[in-house]
């Protein structure tokens, strides 16, 4: 039998984030300069501490029951071996495989726009305020596949609140970091970098909204947005912004990256949707990873109680 | 060696890439969602093998060497039998024999459309690939095999098709079938064949 489902992973199984990355980077070295070299390049490594050294950090949250599914969570290696992150590449697994060398602290974010606090706020300055939050979502793909995952954030409106925003603040518009010598998938356009993002004010402020900072109750690995993105669990995972190095509050509709792209295949609103095909696939169903049938697809991914009442009277075919 | 003594060594080198699969199976290395790993992975043999397939005829013009037809066969058959890997991938993995859900697919996504026409297509020109039938098409033989030009373009767009941004991919092994293509044009002259 070709599909094995992984067997579930306790935390203290895993591998140490550096030394999975140290192994990558053993397994390129060997491949560039030989074994010799390889051993070399290790060898400094194990003298020189490395500066992500922060990543996989436990983080202390308490959880939210109100909006977590009881799903069984995708493991954590899945999580975070397959993933969508352009920035270092376009397979899945090069999120993972290239993200070695990205370094998530020290981080700040730009805060611009409509807002009474515009300024350049340090990563600790956003979040200590709040109390972190374990949710666990459903995460939905455009490319028909999700999972469910444990993440831990804090409401975006919440934060947002704290620079307030003016009454002319109607959208937020979010820019994902741009660093061509830490991510190689920069290289080539196949976006017009940065990646932005946007969500209409009320979507922003929807409790369901998180800003993430973790997962599995540690702090994000690099492929997964380290150090701070977005979760919006009912759109699909495209709008979920990573690595965030600015938010802005506009008074018009901002630009978005896939929307760009493709602009009659990725709407500015990409609620999850199995009324509305993809241009060139199905959305009826999705291969919930882990899984060997497809299920059926929910409409807003399963969390239209709390958040169809945002777009009524709105035609949904055409605000895709 | 005999040309014909290589067959079995060529014979295990275009059974690498399953292999290779099966391994990567069994050792859980299919990513997390081995299902569309499995079905890229043949989908991409396939079009390699269909390129190396095409590849035979220019080099034997560019080369001289008229042995190298001996081996067009089993890399065409290979090309069929990765084809068929991909296509019962889709049918039996992907759909799991939701035929509704399959006819659909045919019909409404242009890059199945072609997906599935260049597979149809394939058919004929592995049932006619025995000595036997060469022989009993004759001059009918050479014209349906043609078809294979076809094919490959269908083959390409399939896979333009279904790229979400990265068109990159799809637009090189395009370049090299034009390639492949435009050097069997009695126009383009090499030197003589060797005797």
């Amino acid at each position: 039998m070709l599909i094995k489902t992984p067997d579930p992973i306790k935390p203290s199984q895993i591998t140490d984030k550096q030394q999975y990355l140290n192994r990558r980077q053993f397994i390129r070295d060997t491949t560039k300069f030989g074994m010799a070299g390889a051993l070399l390049t290790s060898a400094t490594g194990l003298i020189l501490p490395a500066e992500t050294a922060l990543a996989g950090t436990k983080l202390s949250t308490v959880k939210n029951h109100e909006f977590s599914t009881d799903e069984e969570l995708t493991p954590y290696d899945a999580v975070t071996s397959y993933n969508n992150f352009y920035e270092f590449g376009t397979d899945k697994r090069d999120p993972a495989s290239r993200s070695g060398k990205f370094k998530p602290q020290p981080w700040s974010v730009a805060i611009d726009g409509e807002c009474m606090k515009p300024g350049v706020y340090d990563y600790e300055d956003i979040i200590k305020p709040h109390q972190l939050e374990e949710r666990i979502y459903r995460l939905r793909c455009v490319e028909a596949w999700s999972m469910v995952i444990p993440w831990v954030g804090i409401p975006l409106g919440d934060v947002l609140k704290r620079f307030e925003p003016t009454s002319r603040a109607k959208y937020v518009s979010f820019t994902t970091v741009m660093r061509p010598d830490e991510m190689p998938g920069l290289r080539r356009d196949v976006l017009r970098w940065p990646y932005r993002e946007g969500l209409r004010i009320d979507e922003a402020m929807h409790p369901l909204t998180i800003l993430t900072v973790g997962l599995y109750g540690e702090t994000l690995p690099n492929q997964n947005g380290a150090p701070i993105r977005l979760i919006v669990p009912w759109k699909y995972g495209f709008k979920s912004i990573k690595s965030i190095v600015k938010i802005e509050f506009t008074h018009k509709q901002p630009k978005t990256s896939w929307n760009i792209s493709a602009p009659h295949e990725y709407g500015f609103y990409a609620n999850v949707n199995p009324e509305v095909d993809h241009p060139r696939w199905s959305q009826g169903k999705e291969r919930r990873i882990g899984d060997f049938l497809k299920r059926e697809t929910l409409k807003f991914n399963g969390y239209g109680e709390q958040v169809a009442a945002l777009y009524n009277g709105m035609d949904l075919r055409k605000h895709y | 060696m005999a040309p014909s003594g290589k067959k079995p060594l060529l014979f295990l080198a275009c059974s690498i890439p399953f292999c290779l699969l099966i391994y990567n199976g069994i050792t859980n290395n299919l990513t997390a969602n081995p299902i569309k790993e499995i079905t890229h992975f043949t989908g991409e043999w396939t079009l390699n093998f269909l390129l190396i397939t095409l590849a035979v005829t220019p080099l034997r013009k560019i080369t001289g060497n008229n042995a190298l037809i001996r081996y067009r066969r089993m890399l065409g058959l290979f090309t069929f039998f990765y084809a068929c890997l991909h296509f019962s991938t889709f049918l039996a993995l992907d759909h799991f024999f939701d035929w509704a859900e399959i006819v659909r697919d045919i019909v409404k996504r242009p890059y199945v459309t072609v997906g599935f026409t260049a597979f149809i297509l394939l058919i004929p020109l592995a049932v006619t690939s025995t000595n036997k039938m060469t022989r009993r098409l004759g001059n009918n033989w050479r014209k349906l095999h043609r078809l294979i030009y076809l094919i490959g373009v269908c083959a390409i767009f399939h896979y333009l098709w279904l790229v979400k941004a990265d068109i990159l991919p799809p637009v090189i092994y395009g370049l090299i079938l034009c390639l492949l293509l435009a050097l069997r044009s009695p126009r383009i002259k090499f030197k003589s064949r060797k005797t």
